[in-house]
């Protein structure tokens, strides 16, 4: 099956890899709601890409759209470039979804046999359990289990077919930490062995810890795209916490100053750099006291881009 | 342009005709696992109709009706009562709960053959139908005095065993209009009056004129005259009328069915 790539912008790339699945300006829309608005996207081969955003997002639409389980109102899909409903396309998928509940009466590994039948190379089923780490869960009903060892069948139904790429829809929800980091480690893992991850997710530590690549979007359109290290370089750069008497209309006048916050008897104001806002608040007031600085985590980088949540055109002023 | 080629495209090789055999069976063997294992499921589709043939069939199995003994008649009506229960929980209540709960999406997005879900659904239908059938006759040769050439008891089985089909369609227009949790009462809703209305408890010659009418409608009516009529009881109404009449009411679930399936894509969203 042949890929064909249009308008090969990619290859600023230093190596130019192969679009594995993509997004040409697709807007879904569900009766008058529009869950997706023009969303251009592209998933390279060997890449690691979170998709970043809140609740109701679109980060889940997405997804079903890229599998073939929603059509796009407008614009088009490709995976592996063909029709995301194409047989052979899937063939090279494994999908982790967010689902409400699976077939309780089953065991474990009777699931992980059947999904993997469903592959013409599925990986031998002791290493599939040993990677999702549910060996010694095998032989239980999935009734029985906890929140987080459902997580992880389902971490083992993906992966079972030994796809190329992976969609992992918030694949940690309900997992504590401990679980979390060695998911992430497999994550690495499939990353290292030439596969390609889309996750989804509203921890950012997670995009963080994992992406290559991130896509923040909000209200149905991607607002901010780039590394980890970009998106905290688009938005607010500093944190400055102190206690002034200066008030928040004033603050947040101040050159270089995105964005101020009342947080109990501080102030917090995020700013691309923190000398000139520090020396306008200490010349304007003598009296601040506690006095902090500390670089805005890609968390307040989040925060920044999904602001406007009331207003959308504000999105173009800060991506 | 550019074309792209990989290493990884080996994996996606044509996968030969015994592999989706393959599948088909395998996704049929853990739906019937699956059900079997449900004790709500096997109660309301096995129990039940064997203990209605054994109160009201066996314990006064020596009565006449319609000129055969109530032991044979009831096995016919016992029996399409037994096969509309496998058939319409098998696949509409497992649908309609694994539709609203999102496990279908995990099922559609991988590369299972779409139609190896439905086929599964169906062939566990006709299995637990086959099941009920065989016990039931079982229990009437047994203990119910019923006697039948071996060429009527396979004539029997094969009647009701296929007349699973109507139901299990009717089971899927359920499993995509019901909700999760209303699929198992909007069945017995459906699943109970038409039991009644079709002569299945009482017999058809006992209820009243405007009963007798509503049941030409209903596929039941149909199928329990076809096994009656194996028994030597019933009204011997033309078979082909019987047989038209549940392949016209198939088609129209599938045609239903059909439309639940294209308003499915596009449901969820976040």
């Amino acid at each position: 099956m042949l890929a064909t790539l249009e308008e090969n912008q990619t290859a600023r790339m230093s190596q130019v890899r192969p679009v594995v699945a993509c997004l040409d300006c697709v807007t879904k829309s569900y009766g008058t709601v529009t869950a997706l608005r023009e969303v251009n996207f592209r998933l390279e081969g060997g890449e690691l890409v979170a998709v970043l955003g809140p609740n109701g997002a679109g980060k889940t639409t997405m997804i079903r759209i890229l599998l073939g389980l929603a059509h796009a109102t407008s614009g088009r899909a490709r995976l592996f470039g063909s029709d995301p409903e194409n047989r052979a396309a899937r063939k090279r998928v494994g999908a982790m979804l967010q689902v409400g509940k699976v077939p309780e009466t089953l065991l474990v590994r009777e699931h992980i046999d059947l999904f993997s039948s469903y592959y013409p190379h599925p990986l031998p089923m002791a290493e599939t359990m040993a990677i999702a780490g549910v060996t010694d869960i095998a032989n239980k009903k999935f009734g029985d289990l906890s929140g987080g060892q459902r997580q992880r069948v389902l971490f083992a139904l993906a992966i079972c077919g030994d796809p190329d790429l992976l969609f992992l829809d918030e694949p940690t929800v309900g997992l504590d930490v401990e679980a979390r980091r060695m998911l992430w480690a497999e994550i690495r893992k499939m990353i290292s062995r030439g596969k390609t991850v889309l996750l989804t997710t509203h921890y950012l530590e997670e995009a963080d810890a994992l992406a290559d690549r991130v896509v923040v979007i909000n209200r149905g359109s991607v607002i901010a795209e780039g590394a980890p290290a970009e998106i905290k370089r688009q938005t607010a750069g500093r944190r400055i916490r102190c206690v002034t008497s200066l008030d928040l209309a004033t603050v947040r006048r101040f050159a270089g100053v995105v964005d101020v916050r009342q947080d109990r008897a501080a102030l917090e104001i995020r700013a691309t750099e923190a000398e000139p806002v520090i020396r306008e608040l200490l010349a304007r007031d003598e009296r601040l006291s506690g006095l902090e600085v500390s670089s805005a985590g890609l968390e307040d980088a989040f925060l920044a881009l999904t602001r406007g949540d009331d207003n959308v055109n504000n999105h173009s002023e800060v991506a | 342009m550019g074309t792209i080629a990989t290493p990884l495209m080996n994996s996606a090789v044509r996968r030969p005709m015994a592999g989706t055999l393959a599948i088909y069976l395998k996704e049929a063997k853990y739906e019937f696992l699956k059900l079997l294992r449900i004790p709500m499921y096997t109660a309301s589709v096995l129990l039940f109709p064997l203990m209605f043939y054994i109160l009201f069939g066996l314990a006064f199995g020596k009565q006449q009706i319609d000129g055969v003994r109530q032991s044979a008649y009831l096995l016919a009506t016992y029996g399409t009562f037994g096969v509309m229960g496998a058939s319409l929980f098998g696949t509409g209540a497992a649908m309609a709960a694994e539709r609203g709960l999102g496990w279908i999406q995990v099922k559609r997005a991988s590369p299972m053959p779409p139609f190896a879900y439905f086929t599964a659904k169906i062939a566990v239908s006709i299995g637990f139908s086959a099941i009920v059938v065989l016990l039931l006759t079982l229990l009437g040769f047994l203990f119910g005095g019923v006697h039948m050439s071996p060429l009527a008891v396979i004539k029997l089985i094969g009647t009701l065993v296929a007349g699973c089909i109507p139901f299990c369609a009717l089971g899927l227009v359920i499993g995509y209009f019901a909700g999760p949790n209303s699929a198992p009462a909007t069945i017995n809703l459906i699943y109970l009056p038409m039991s009644f209305c079709s002569g299945l408890w009482i017999p058809y010659l006992f209820l009243p004129k405007f009963v007798q009418q509503i049941a030409q409608a209903m596929p039941s009516y149909h199928l329990s005259q076809l096994a009656l009529g194996v028994v030597g009881a019933g009204r011997h109404e033309s078979s082909l009328w019987h047989w038209g009449v549940m392949l016209a009411f198939t088609l129209l679930c599938l045609a239903a069915a059909r439309i639940g399936f294209r308003r499915d894509e596009g449901k969820l969203y976040g």
